[in-house]
């Protein structure tokens, strides 16, 4: 049983060098990927643009959800009548929040993790263009 | 129902998880190993031990029994505790694995460079952690007394001992597997019995729920009253009793039972009272609770809006609290480290969005047929309960036995599995930042934290499952969500700012839980704002973030480019670092 002690263990930072070659960029691709590395001004303007596309993509699969599922009990509360209605047999209230809630919570996170895979693709592709 | 067939599934049960937990004990050799998995758990395995992990007592018994006394209003709770995960998949999930931090203390000091706010952090993830451990060992102790008929304080030691163990020998390789076992478990022991209660209530001729009357006994029906209760009663009913009403012994000794007639108002009946109340009769309710009826029951704002005065806001911020709180409970996010990258953190959160949801449609069943067929519960206090009875009330004989075994079983594995998790977290807490860091010191944290959750577990009978848990979420939401979320997409954020921002938040959300617990404020603002937190307590807490990391911005951490890069960029990039490993 190894006794490393986590504490040492977790100050141990890998050392890697992307592609496993150690010598100056040559390609733009490969500057680019230094000014990442680096953390250039360029480098840090290239990753904004991936956080920021990132962070948008989560606002508006957010505002989706918000308007759903935070617009509900407001709804509820104003039209009283809403629980007057059936669908296959269930009040309406119970209907949404027993059942349809779970497979658009699903369908949301689906739309999100392939766009935020395609935005990763997407930044990666321009980073070894550029 | 207490039949040898419940308590042999119950037993089986428990076997199975320990012997799944010695299979892996094996596995595990190496500190690494306990530690972290070794991080080789795929994404369906790694989904389903969360989805296990998490689906706790609350979910399992609490949502049921909430849904049968308040009615659709309670099904926020579930709702919450999943649309959690969408919040923590938008956010959360994928940066937080590129950064490496295996537990959030991890995050704070490897984000923020500082071991201030690391302890501080570690004591929240102590307080959140004993505080929703509290629960499920409250659901362990009402349980056993509901299969065995023994004392409470047997479910809690006896549970509290068996999680304790299991996590001291088994690490946690020994625990992924038991956790992924336990949501298969849990979500047949919830599914089946619904679906067959959902046929019987379809040739039972599917008698509405939203009538205008309150719930009523369909058959003639004998109630076993063991603890002592007191109810209220709406109209004259004539029942026959063998024990002690209102202080007045009715029956013989034989078995005999005496013609009562109950009178509208408030009576008391001592343990082991027998009352049989003819078909037809209104069921008597909790003193101070009006009786719904199933048209009020049935519609949002219900029953609810007679205990809270602000049941609006009650409902915003229990949805703040559960949608926010999820990222911050510290047994959660143990497991994205367990994934391999960024990518299959996305794809585990997806898979335990869909194990959830299959999940949640069914406790809403037990709680809607639970008013049906079991409304003597309403009397006796043991809404809870209703997953556990139901089965039994509807059939009789060996499949009834059969069904009540099952769910008895999952029921079992409910708090065993969110147990065990948060046991991990609170003993590697410990181990980290109290101890040393080593594997003994990961098994004296084990036994330490289990020791004091039995202890503190002993106290808690008398508050409810589902609230003590709405409480762990307010406080997590209010501490470590606003951390997480700009410590990930905030470059600005420091040391100071986050310290602030954990200590005033989660500080004035547990104060106002703590109040409410011990002074118990009388209706009013006070109250629906004390009760319910997170609708003030999580703005203040990213505020306070905000505002003192803008005042403090000269002193901003080491590397924060480094580290944007490390969490953001995909791997295939090959610029990632881990600043925990």
């Amino acid at each position: 049983m190894s006794e490393i002690d986590p504490s040492l263990a977790a100050r141990r930072v890998a050392v890697r060098n992307p592609r496993g070659r150690a010598t100056k960029p040559t390609t733009p691709g490969e500057r680019a990927l230094a000014e990442l590395k680096e953390q250039t001004e360029v480098g840090e303007v290239l990753l904004r643009s991936l956080t920021r596309a990132q962070l948008m993509l989560a606002v508006r699969i957010f505002a989706v959800f918000g308007f759903f599922l935070l617009g509900l009990p407001a709804l509820f509360a104003t039209h009283p009548r809403l629980a007057d209605y059936r669908i296959l047999g269930l009040p309406l209230p119970w209907l949404v929040l027993g059942l349809a809630v779970y497979p658009l919570l699903v369908l949301l996170a689906l739309l999100y993790v392939r766009q935020a895979e395609r935005n990763e693709r997407d930044f990666i592709e321009f980073i070894e263009r550029s | 129902m207490e039949s040898p067939v419940v308590l042999a599934a119950v037993v089986a049960s428990t076997i199975a998880t320990i012997l799944i937990g010695v299979y892996g004990m094996r596995v595990a050799r190496t500190t690494s190993d306990f530690f972290v998995a070794s991080r080789t758990v795929r994404p369906m395995w790694n989904a389903s031990a969360i989805s296990g992990e998490y689906l706790s007592a609350a979910s399992f018994l609490g949502v049921a029994g909430l849904v049968m006394k308040y009615g659709v209003d309670m099904l926020w709770y579930p709702v919450g505790f999943a649309a959690g995960y969408l919040i923590l998949l938008l956010l959360v999930a994928a940066p937080l694995r590129r950064f490496g931090a295996y537990t959030i203390p991890d995050f704070a000091e490897g984000r923020l460079d500082s071991l201030v706010v690391r302890r501080l952090a570690t004591a929240f993830v102590l307080l959140i952690g004993w505080f929703y451990l509290l629960p499920q060992l409250k659901g362990a102790g009402v349980t056993l007394r509901a299969i065995l008929g023994a004392p409470y304080w047997v479910g809690v030691i006896a549970v509290g001992a068996l999680i304790t163990a299991n996590v001291f020998f088994g690490g946690m390789k020994g625990i992924t597997f038991v956790q992924a076992f336990q949501y298969w478990l849990k979500v047949t022991a919830i599914s089946l019995p619904a679906v067959v209660l959902l046929f019987h209530y379809h040739d039972d001729g599917a008698p509405r729920l939203t009538v205008h009357a309150p719930p009523t006994f369909r058959t003639e029906t004998t109630v076993d009253v063991r603890v002592k209760a007191r109810f209220e009663v709406d109209e004259p009913t004539a029942v026959r009793l063998r024990g002690v009403l209102d202080g007045t012994r009715y029956g013989g000794p034989d078995g005999e039972t005496s013609p009562v007639t109950l009178a509208v108002g408030e009576h008391s009946v001592a343990p082991r009272t027998h009352i049989t109340f003819p078909a037809g009769a209104a069921a008597p309710h909790t003193v101070g609770q009006e009786a719904a009826s199933g048209h009020t029951w049935s519609r949002p704002f219900g029953p609810v809006s007679g205990e809270r005065t602000h049941p609006l806001f009650f409902t915003y911020s229990l949805m703040l609290a559960t949608f926010l709180g999820t990222m911050g409970l510290p047994h959660i996010l143990v497991r994205f480290y367990t994934n391999p990258d960024g990518r299959a953190a996305r794809q585990t959160t997806l898979i335990v969005l869909m194990l959830l949801g299959a999940f949640y449609i069914f406790p809403a069943v037990y709680g809607a047929l639970g008013r049906l067929y079991a409304p003597d519960l309403y009397l006796t206090k043991a809404t809870d309960t209703v997953v556990l009875a139901l089965p039994g009330r509807v059939f009789s004989g060996f499949g009834g036995e059969l069904l009540s075994g099952l769910v008895a079983a999952g029921a079992f594995a409910a708090f065993l599995s969110t147990a065990s998790g948060l046991l991990i977290s609170v003993a590697g807490a410990l181990a980290q930042d109290v101890f040393k860091g080593q594997v003994k010191d990961f098994k004296r944290g084990a036994a330490v934290a289990g020791m004091v959750a039995i202890v503190l577990g002993l106290g808690v009978e008398r508050f409810d499952i589902n609230l003590l848990v709405g409480w762990a979420f307010a406080i997590a939401a209010s501490s470590f969500c606003p951390l997480l979320v700009l410590g990930i997409w905030w470059r600005g954020l420091t040391a100071a700012g986050a310290g602030a921002g954990i200590a005033v938040g989660g500080g004035l959300a547990s104060g106002a839980i703590l109040i409410t617990m011990l002074a118990r404020p009388g209706p009013g603002w006070a109250e629906a704002l004390l009760g319910q937190p997170a609708a003030w307590s999580v703005p203040i807490a990213f505020l306070t973030m905000v505002v003192v990391s803008r005042l403090t911005a000269r002193r901003l951490p080491t590397e924060v480019g480094a580290k944007m890069v490390a969490m953001h960029a995909p791997e295939a990039l090959g610029l990632g670092r881990n600043y925990r490993e």
